[in-house]
């Protein structure tokens, strides 16, 4: 089998927004519901979530914030910002146009 | 879009740069809270502890590593790229020293001379004074609004002075000052005597000030009053001169005008009255109801004293000023006495102290503003030139993907490593320059507040930063318009190289000639107006003349015959002198000041309304004064010898005087009464003009006897064929065998006193003067570089057109004709904008207009012909090329 594709790995960016556009959330929640939606299509491994995660605060599109949690403990919690939503709207147009391209290509050369 | 980024981004940044270790500790925390929610997870599945920690540890991947990668992302990478450019900004500029330490000591200069004017016109003109809560400090002079031709603020009168006081209490405090006094110090204990300045106060000055002394106390009602005991207040730094800072001066006595005081208190030594009548050098404070002369504290018509107010809160200056307006009409329309002025106006402080210094000092400003923008002009020029010669560098490094910023950043950290050295070296040039400035106008209010502090610092800052954004840019945006490509095109054959490049560097030149055209008729005007000061007729011969000043204390010398004794002795013994060709005796010599006026009427002129009087400057003068000085007596005689004591009642009066005062008449013989206090005087003559002060005009003059009419004090005016200066030890050991406790004061040649009092005017003009020079020494650089850059740039062009047949002064023609269009342009441009500009220093101009048509065309021609230098060598070159040789290298 493969290795997860390039492709898979530039795209976790636009996931992560889509996911903490809905709430949001902490790091291992995050990777939590990242398996629940993609099933085990994207064999992410749960530590590569966090420079995915800082860079893409870095850049201004998430913002993180320290919130207690249940048992008195306290966790990192990511949302967007409106940056980012903008960024992520914008993305996942492109995603659409490009993958929408693609797959037609692909009918076509099957036919 | 943009500014939203920096918004969520910049804070992060800040974080990641100053924070690192709080960072790195959220992210651990962050990695073990994922791991143990992760096992916890694991053991909801059923799994043991020790496996749901491995299969947790599994999943999440190498700890360490993964810090890496993450901390990857916020890397300080601005900061590492930063760095990166520096160190290659620094090899560039090193590979070319001369360029670099060229442009480094142009900004030097621009920065330095910048920072500190702007230092002097903070300190001096900005900086509050230094009192407590000194915004409510105002001034109050008298005025004469129906007279425009008089000084507009005009000294206060004591009578008024109480009628204001009183009826004011709501609106402010008053305090009384006469700073201009003066005290004979006796030597006692081994010290020399001296003459120092002094001021008298109303008890309230210091109070009103919030001024404390250091030791002892300050004034009390008790002191300021006539019947009080002799008190005095003396500065720190004549503690410290005189007295060696002895901490236990309170209650010591000094002998003031041979009269002892005891000191009562020293003031600090931040302490420093400085007004437009002077007072920065007054060392003793004395109560002044204890020291002026009882007639002289209820007058109306004597004005020796200056107003302070501190305005209670709330009112303002203006009211308080209307207030006391009113008030002073009132005053005079009960005392309406010519010598009684009939309104009064107001002025904060520090207006006060520093008003005649804000036109020059804001000039100068102005003049170093323009150096520095010429040398940034200078230096992006320079720059713009390397980048032309780099240009193909420039497009192969874009053709390979180099980002725009990234090379718009090259551009911008060259330039800032210029301003920065420039702006260090020029830090200390403003430092050398400030000692120099302190040490050289001594004379000036306030220079003892300046100082090098951290506005300064940051202001070098701020134009280092403005520096380099400027000449940055405008290399930047030169060196990087249009299409990249085209570099790559165009330099593959330079046969007329790059148009619009030089166009931008043209158009910096004429900005830069207009600006130095702007400095040179600036510079102009100001050294024509100092000349025309300089060499202002006095009315007398000034040179080989020296003046020494004394003052004989009341206290000893108490009747008239010993004055006269003094008088005789001192006038007879300085003329047998060996080496002095004449002496004389005179009250104020010319250019030694106003001295004293008074209002006189004519006998036998039809008597004078009510309130009229003819204003006459007196001085006192003995029989030989005129011929020492060298005034002419144009009609009748001098005094005789025994016209003195009661005999002493007759006048000569100055040419002006008989032509203002007796239009079409002779006024030998008629007789002048002194309208205040009566007593008449017959006219025996008529002598010449002199000025009183350099700058000013002559005034009706009325010389009298010095013995007689009140003088207890005199100037000793010395000529000698040659070598006057080595006469003053010999005049003053005369001085010392007749009173060994009379200081001599304001011992100096007729032409040190010009010099002292045109050292405002000298200062200015040399000054801009240097500036000027700069801007003209910067330009024709600029100018001369431009064009050897267009023909280096040109050379294969020439030598075709050369070969072609093209004549060699044709070819020259047309060069300096390139090179002089700049120049032309900054001419045009500059010529009009002087005219607007010097309008703003008119008010520092001596009988100098503004449009002075020989200043603009001597800057014109001047200009115009260091243009034409800095053209002809590169042109000639051109024009002397070998067109083969040049062909070969191409």
């Amino acid at each position: 089998m493969s290795k997860p594709s390039d492709l898979v790995q530039g795209t976790l960016d636009l996931l992560v927004l889509k996911i903490l556009a809905l709430e949001p959330l902490h790091g291992w929640a995050l990777s939590q519901r990242l398996k629940q939606v993609s099933g085990d299509v994207l064999q992410v491994s749960d530590g590569s979530l966090y420079p995915a995660l800082h860079k893409l605060e870095q850049q201004g599109w998430i913002q993180a914030e320290w919130k207690p949690t249940e048992n008195n403990r306290r966790a990192k919690f990511y949302s967007l910002t409106r940056l980012g939503r903008r960024y992520l709207e914008r993305e996942a147009a492109n995603w659409e146009r490009i993958s929408a391209a693609i797959s037609g290509v692909l009918r076509l050369t099957e036919v | 879009m943009r500014l939203e980024h920096w918004v969520y981004t910049i804070p992060l940044r800040l974080r990641a740069l100053f924070h690192r270790n709080r960072l790195n500790a959220e992210l651990d925390e962050e990695l073990r809270d994922h791991l143990e929610r992760q096992i916890e997870f694991n053991r909801a599945g059923g799994m043991s502890p020790e496996k749901a920690r491995l299969v947790a540890l599994r999943q999440l991947g190498n700890p360490a590593l993964l810090r890496d990668q993450t901390r990857a992302t916020w890397n300080w990478n601005g900061l590492e790229q930063f760095t990166h450019d520096l160190r290659i900004g620094i090899r560039t500029l090193s590979r070319t020293p001369g360029f670099t330490l060229v442009a480094i000591l142009v900004m030097a200069l621009g920065i330095g001379a910048n920072v500190a004017l702007f230092t002097v016109v903070r300190s001096v003109l900005l900086k509050p004074l230094p009192y407590s809560d000194p915004e409510g400090l105002e001034l109050i002079y008298e005025a004469d609004p129906g007279h425009p031709h008089v000084h507009p603020w005009l000294p206060v009168d004591a009578g008024s002075f109480w009628e204001w006081q009183r009826s004011t209490q709501s609106l402010a405090q008053m305090a009384l000052v006469s700073p201009f006094q003066g005290y004979n110090v006796s030597g006692e204990g081994g010290k020399l005597p001296e003459v120092v300045e002094a001021a008298w106060c109303t008890h309230n000055f210091f109070s009103l000030l919030g001024v404390q002394p250091t030791l002892g106390r300050s004034f009390t009602p008790d002191d300021d009053r006539a019947d009080a005991a002799a008190t005095a207040m003396i500065t720190a730094n004549f503690w410290k001169r005189r007295y060696a800072s002895d901490p236990t001066i309170a209650g010591k006595t000094i002998w003031l005008d041979a009269k002892p005081y005891t000191i009562i208190g020293v003031l600090p030594s931040t302490f420093v009255y400085s007004g437009a009548f002077g007072g920065a050098a007054d060392q003793i404070w004395t109560p002044v109801r204890h020291e002026a002369p009882a007639s002289l504290l209820h007058t109306y018509g004597d004005h020796e004293f200056l107003a302070v107010a501190r305005l209670a809160p709330g009112v303002s200056l203006a009211t308080l000023a209307s207030r006391i307006d009113a008030l002073q009409k009132q005053i005079k329309s009960a005392h309406p006495e010519p010598a009684v002025h009939p309104g009064a106006i107001g002025r904060t402080m520090l207006d006060d102290a520093v008003q005649d210094y804000k036109t020059p000092l804001y000039a100068l400003l102005g003049a170093t503003g323009c150096v520095l923008l010429i040398a940034c002009m200078n230096v992006a020029g320079l720059l713009v030139a390397r980048a032309a010669s780099r240009s193909k560098e420039f497009a192969i490094r874009a053709a390979l993907g180099g980002g725009r910023m990234r090379l718009i950043r090259e551009r911008l950290i060259e330039s800032l490593l210029l301003s920065a050295s420039g702006g260090a070296l020029g830090l200390l040039l403003a430092w050398a320059a400030l000692g120099w400035l302190v040490h050289a106008r001594h004379d000036m209010n306030r220079v003892e507040a300046i100082h090098f502090d951290g506005m300064a610092a940051a202001f070098t800052l701020a134009v280092v930063f403005l520096c380099t954004l400027f000449s940055g840019l405008i290399s930047a945006h030169g060196s990087l318009r249009g299409n990249i490509l085209g570099g790559l095109q165009e330099g593959s054959r330079s046969h007329s190289g790059g148009r619009s490049r030089s166009l931008l560097r043209r158009l910096l030149l004429a900005a830069e000639v207009g600006l130095t055209v702007v400095l040179l008729v600036g510079a102009g005007l100001l050294l024509k107006s100092f000349k025309h000061l300089r060499s202002s007729d006095l009315g007398v011969p000034v040179d080989n003349v020296l003046t020494l000043h004394f003052e004989l204390p009341g206290a000893r010398y108490k009747q008239d015959d010993q004055k006269f004794a003094f008088f005789d002795q001192l006038i007879a013994r300085v003329r047998a002198l060996p080496g002095v060709s004449s002496a004389g005796l005179v009250s104020a010599a010319p250019g030694e000041g106003w001295s004293g006026d008074d209002l006189m009427s004519i006998v036998e002129h039809p008597p004078l309304a009510k309130g009229q009087g003819l204003d006459f400057m007196l001085r006192g003068a003995d029989p030989g004064y005129f011929s020492a000085i060298g005034l002419p007596i144009l009609k009748g005689r001098t005094f005789t010898e025994d016209e003195r004591g009661k005999r002493a009642n007759v006048v000569l009066i100055s040419r002006g005087a008989a032509q203002q005062y007796f239009p079409g008449e002779d006024p030998m013989g008629k007789h002048l009464k002194m309208i205040d206090e009566g007593g008449v005087w017959t006219i025996i003559g008529v002598v010449g003009d002199v000025r009183w002060h350099v700058a000013q005009p002559p005034y009706p003059t009325l010389y009298w006897p010095i013995y007689g009419n009140g003088y207890g004090f005199g100037t000793v005016v010395v000529r000698s064929a040659h070598d006057v200066e080595s006469m003053a030890v010999p005049v003053q050991k005369i001085v010392a065998q007749l009173d060994p406790d009379l200081p001599v004061s304001n011992v100096m040649t007729l032409r040190e006193a010009i010099g002292k009092s045109t050292i405002d005017s000298e200062f200015d003009s040399i000054l801009v003067l240097a500036f000027a020079i700069i801007a003209l020494v910067l330009a024709a650089a600029g100018i001369y570089g431009v064009l050897a850059y267009l023909v280096t740039q040109r050379l294969v062009e020439f030598g075709i057109r050369l070969a072609l047949g093209a004549q060699r002064s044709t070819l020259l023609g047309h060069l300096l004709l390139d090179g002089l269009k700049p120049a032309l342009a900054g001419l045009l441009i500059g010529l009009p904008a002087s005219a607007a500009v010097v309008r703003l220093i008119r008010s520092i101009l001596y009988e100098t207009e503004p449009l002075d048509l020989v200043v603009y065309g001597a800057v014109t021609g001047l200009l115009l012909f260091v243009a034409l230098a800095a053209c002809f060598v590169p042109a000639w070159y051109a024009s002397r090329l070998d067109p083969m040789r040049t062909l070969r290298t191409e």
